[in-house]
């Protein structure tokens, strides 16, 4: 079974035998993935039909709602907290960062960048909200309600003390590409880091 | 039972006795010498016995859990709507055993069976059994079927409690089990009521100390009372006003103090249908089984200690609109288990039908169940 492309590159950063925790779990096809190279964790899901799927998949996944926090979960108790294009859906980005960085010795973080020309063009030119594969809900029906670029998320980590370890941006087809070398904020259309809080 | 046989159930159904003359030390420290356990199986065991399924019944349940014991039963088995063919405990796939647990009325051993010492019924002399002693005869039963390890043990409020200790007292003779509306012990507005139920019991003044079959009588009105009690707290508010509301029996109300709104006529008929079928000293016995259920006791009340050695995978379910043991009491097992590191899955199911839901076809409820006993399949060998 091939995973999507950010998925891998999160699945390349954990190394075997590692205790994760992925919020936002979807239908558990990372974690499906992770178990098989000795990965353990659960993941976190409010939607009913992906949490059925998350079952059927043979994960661990605890019906929980991210806008409360991870009061469940000790400080430090996993390798990896991951949360991947939810951060954005989230009421309180801010004080998930720091819930994730509390639990997750480790946190991965991934999300589309609003910072990118597509976006930038559809409202600067366009004069319209944008809509783009990454994004591709109207405004009026969209879960993305904190949009953020890759520059802000960059200034919250600096504002919070928490360190960026690796960072992966990339295209639509989720490859890395001059631009997106030369120009993330510009050119990238996913971001994905490794962070950690500073001690 | 329906002219033909529906295709999802698993038909007509017969019980088995097994009497058991191994002394069986009980928590209270006595022994029970030898004792009857009555239970039920439905599917085939496979060559493994890899794929064999305890239902552990609650307070008022028996081992009848599906099925129908004969054509002219209006009703069957206490929860045929999760187990039969093609359902979500599906007994083409599974080999499912449900009995009526030792202090029962339906025919295990309990208070109204016969004390070989005295000849006489045992009443109220027969020993409290607690959740852990239920779990000791359950496994002599396991022994009995050649089960050396259950494909799962699924229990719902009581029945829960005895699947949790499962996990706990018997690790490797359990790989799933299913926790459904349940707590990690009672709080003390848990046991109020239960007391106040068996206050209705005691002051009956046909109750007799607990020996009415002496008097050849029955305590009906205490165990009628201490029935209402108990259905109050297994419903909704939500769910007696959709049912029931304000509506009145006879359409006018009569300013006296007769049964005049339909809650009421409902609460008596429960009532005196009950005392028909069931025992007051058992019902004294399941409440007490329920108030001294506490298993991270013994281990300084830390949940999470308590669950360190359990093997089994988890699948707890709790139900909104459950006042009597909340989302918040499944919540307390979940967060035990997370910080042991076990595996575990968690639901909570949006319902209106409060306590009693665990027994509700539920889509969202049974499709989790169904989903979960899947892919338990995938993981033995036929």
């Amino acid at each position: 079974m091939s995973l999507r492309i950010d998925l891998q590159i999160i699945s390349d950063w954990i190394p075997d035998g590692a205790r994760v925790l992925d919020l936002g779990c979807d239908n558990g096809i990372l974690l499906k993935h992770l178990q098989q190279r000795g990965i353990t964790g659960y993941g976190l899901e409010i939607d009913n039909s992906k949490f059925a799927a998350c079952i059927a998949a043979g994960v661990n996944v605890i019906q929980a709602d991210l806008d409360q926090g991870l009061p469940q979960f000790a400080d430090q108790s996993f390798d990896f907290v991951i949360l991947s294009q939810t951060l954005q859906a989230i009421n309180h980005p801010d004080f998930l960062l720091d819930e994730i960085v509390r639990v997750g010795k480790q946190a991965i973080i991934g999300f589309p960048n609003f910072g990118h020309w597509q976006c930038r063009w559809q409202l600067a030119i366009g004069g319209r909200m944008p809509v783009s594969k990454t994004l591709p809900n109207a405004w009026f029906d969209t879960p993305n309600i904190h949009l953020c670029t890759i520059q802000d998320f960059e200034k919250i980590c600096v504002s919070k003390h928490i360190d960026i370890q690796h960072r992966s941006i990339v295209n639509h087809a989720h490859k890395d590409t001059l631009g997106t070398k030369l120009l993330p904020n510009l050119f990238g259309q996913t971001a994905l880091y490794q962070l950690n809080k500073s001690s | 039972m329906p002219e033909t046989v529906p295709a999802d159930s698993v038909g007509l159904v017969s019980p088995t006795l097994l009497h058991i003359d191994l002394p069986l030390l009980l928590d209270c420290g006595r022994t029970l010498p030898s004792y009857d356990l009555i239970y039920e199986t439905y599917g085939e065991l496979n060559n493994a016995a890899s794929n064999a399924v305890l239902i552990c019944h609650a307070l008022s349940g028996d081992h009848h859990a599906a099925g129908f014991h004969d054509a002219d039963d209006k009703k069957p088995g206490w929860w045929d709507s999760a187990i039969g063919p093609g359902k979500a405990i599906d007994t083409n796939k599974f080999f499912v055993v449900c009995l009526n647990n030792l202090g029962g009325c339906k025919g295990s051993t309990g208070p109204t069976s016969i004390n070989p010492e005295t000849g006489k019924h045992y009443g109220p002399d027969f020993p409290i059994i607690t959740v852990a002693d239920w779990v000791r005869s359950q496994a002599v039963l396991a022994d009995d079927l050649h089960v050396q390890q259950w494909a799962a043990v699924v229990g719902g409020s009581l029945g829960a409690m005895q699947a949790m200790q499962w996990a706990i007292s018997l690790p490797e003779r359990v790989r799933n089990v299913l926790i459904i509306a349940a707590a990690p012990k009672l709080s003390a507005q848990n046991i109020a009521f239960n007391e106040v139920a068996r206050t209705a019991i005691k002051s009956d003044p046909n109750f007799h100390d607990g020996y009415y079959a002496e008097y050849n009588t029955l305590p009906r009105q205490g165990l009628g009372l201490a029935r209402m009690l108990g259905h109050i707290t297994y419903l909704s508010d939500e769910a007696m006003g959709e049912k029931f509301g304000r509506e009145l029996r006879n359409g006018t109300i009569n300013y006296g103090y007769d049964v005049e709104f339909q809650i009421e006529s409902y609460l008596q008929y429960q009532s005196s249908s009950f005392v028909e079928r069931f025992d007051a000293n058992t019902y004294l016995l399941m409440t007490k089984a329920l108030d001294y259920f506490d298993p991270a006791k013994a281990f300084n009340d830390d949940l999470a200690a308590t669950m360190a050695n359990i093997q089994a995978r988890s699948l707890v379910i709790s139900f909104t609109s459950d006042w009597r043991f909340s989302p918040a009491r499944s919540q307390e097992i979940v967060d035990a288990l997370l910080s042991a590191g076990k595996n575990v899955t968690y639901a909570e199911i949006e319902a209106h039908q409060g306590h009693d839901a665990f027994l509700m076809p539920i889509p969202r409820y049974m499709e989790i169940v169904k989903t979960y006993m899947q892919q338990i399949v995938t993981g033995f060998t036929s």
